[in-house]
C-alpha cells in the first residue's frame, strides 16, 4: 500500500483540490492558499520519486528545500501586494481589480 | 509491551493506520481550506494539510523536510496569511453568493486534470535507477547544499533578500494620491 502509486495520486489528488480551489476562489488570499496546496503536492512528488526511484536519495530533499524557499518569497510579494491592493480598492476581490481591463 | 496488544496490533498494521491517517489529514485539510467560506477556516485548513504532508514526508523517510514544512508552513506562511487577513479582509462583510456555473466549470476543469494525472501515473512503467544511494543522513544533506549545489544556496538567499525587501517596499510605501487607508469609499 505504502508504494510510488499511492503517493503519485495523492500529490495528483492535493494538487487539483488547489486548482480547484485556484479557479473557484474569488478572495486573493484563499487563492494564495489554494496556491500553496499546490505547491505542496509537488513537494510529495517529489520526495516520492527521491524515495522510490532516484538513484541519489539527497537531491530530492534539497529540491523540496528549494520549493520551500521560494515558497516563503512567493507568499511574502503576494500578501504585500495584497496589502497594497487592498488600500487602493478597499477589497481584496479578483473581480473588483479589473482596472487595467481596457 | 503486552503481547496480546502486540497480537492486536502488529507494526505492520499500525504503519498502514497511521498512513492512512496522515492522508486523510492531508485531504481534510486541503478540502477545508478550499471549501469553506470563511478565510479564517481557509487558514486552520491549510496548517492541518501541511501537518498531514509532513506525515507523509516521513513515510517517504525525509524527516528533516517533515520538520521544515512544519516550521515554514505552519509557523511562518499561515501567521503571516493571518496578519495579512487581519489587515485587509472585513471579517463581517456579507458574502456574496457563488455562482453555480464558476464552479461547475472550475469542477470540471480540475476533475479532467486529475483524471489525466491519473492515467499518466497508472500507465507509466516506473522503473528504479539501478543504483541506489542509502544515505539519508541530514549531514549529507548539509554537505551537498554547500558543495555541490552552492551556487543555489547562494541564489536563494537572494532572492529571499530582494523579495523581503521587496514586500516591505510594496506594502509601506503610499502613493499619496490614492486613497488613504481611512478614506476609501466602502468602508462597511
Amino acid at each position: 500500500m505504502i508504494q510510488l502509486k499511492t503517493f503519485l495520486v495523492i500529490g495528483a489528488l492535493l494538487f487539483c483540490i488547489g486548482l480547484f480551489g485556484l479557479l473557484q476562489r474569488r478572495s486573493l488570499i484563499a487563492m494564495l492558499i489554494s496556491v500553496e496546496l499546490m505547491l505542496n503536492a509537488v513537494g510529495i512528488n517529489f520526495l516520492a520519486f527521491n524515495r522510490f526511484l532516484a538513484p541519489d536519495p539527497a537531491v530530492g530533499q534539497i529540491m523540496v528545500l528549494f520549493v520551500m524557499g521560494i515558497a516563503a518569497a512567493e507568499t511574502a510579494i503576494a500578501l504585500s501586494i495584497i496589502l497594497s491592493l487592498f488600500r487602493r480598492q478597499r477589497s481584496i476581490n479578483i473581480e473588483e481589480a479589473a482596472e487595467l481591463k481596457g | 509491551m503486552n503481547p496480546t496488544l502486540n497480537q492486536y496490533l502488529s507494526p505492520e498494521i499500525l504503519t498502514q493506520a497511521i498512513f492512512v491517517l496522515a492522508v486523510l489529514v492531508t485531504l481534510g485539510g486541503a478540502l477545508l481550506a478550499v471549501l469553506h467560506r470563511e478565510i479564517v477556516h481557509n487558514i486552520f485548513g491549510l496548517a492541518t494539510c501541511v501537518c498531514g504532508v509532513a506525515g507523509l514526508f516521513i513515510f517517504l523517510n525525509s524527516e528533516f523536510l517533515a520538520v521544515m514544512a512544519i516550521l515554514i508552513y505552519v509557523g511562518a506562511i499561515s501567521v503571516a496569511i493571518v496578519y495579512a487577513v487581519m489587515l485587509s479582509v472585513p471579517l463581517y462583510r456579507k458574502k456574496e453568493p457563488r455562482r453555480l456555473s464558476k464552479l461547475a466549470l472550475s469542477f470540471l476543469s480540475s476533475a479532467l486534470a486529475f483524471t489525466s494525472l491519473v492515467l499518466i501515473i497508472i500507465r507509466t512503467p516506473w522503473e528504479p535507477s539501478g543504483v541506489t544511494g542509502a544515505d539519508w543522513s541530514i549531514r549529507r544533506l548539509g554537505i551537498l547544499l554547500f558543495t555541490r549545489y552552492e551556487l543555489l544556496f547562494e541564489l536563494i538567499s537572494l532572492v529571499l533578500l530582494v523579495a523581503i525587501v521587496g514586500a516591505i517596499i510594496t506594502a509601506a510605501v503610499v502613493n499619496k494620491k490614492e486613497p488613504g487607508p481611512g478614506s476609501g469609499e466602502g468602508q462597511a
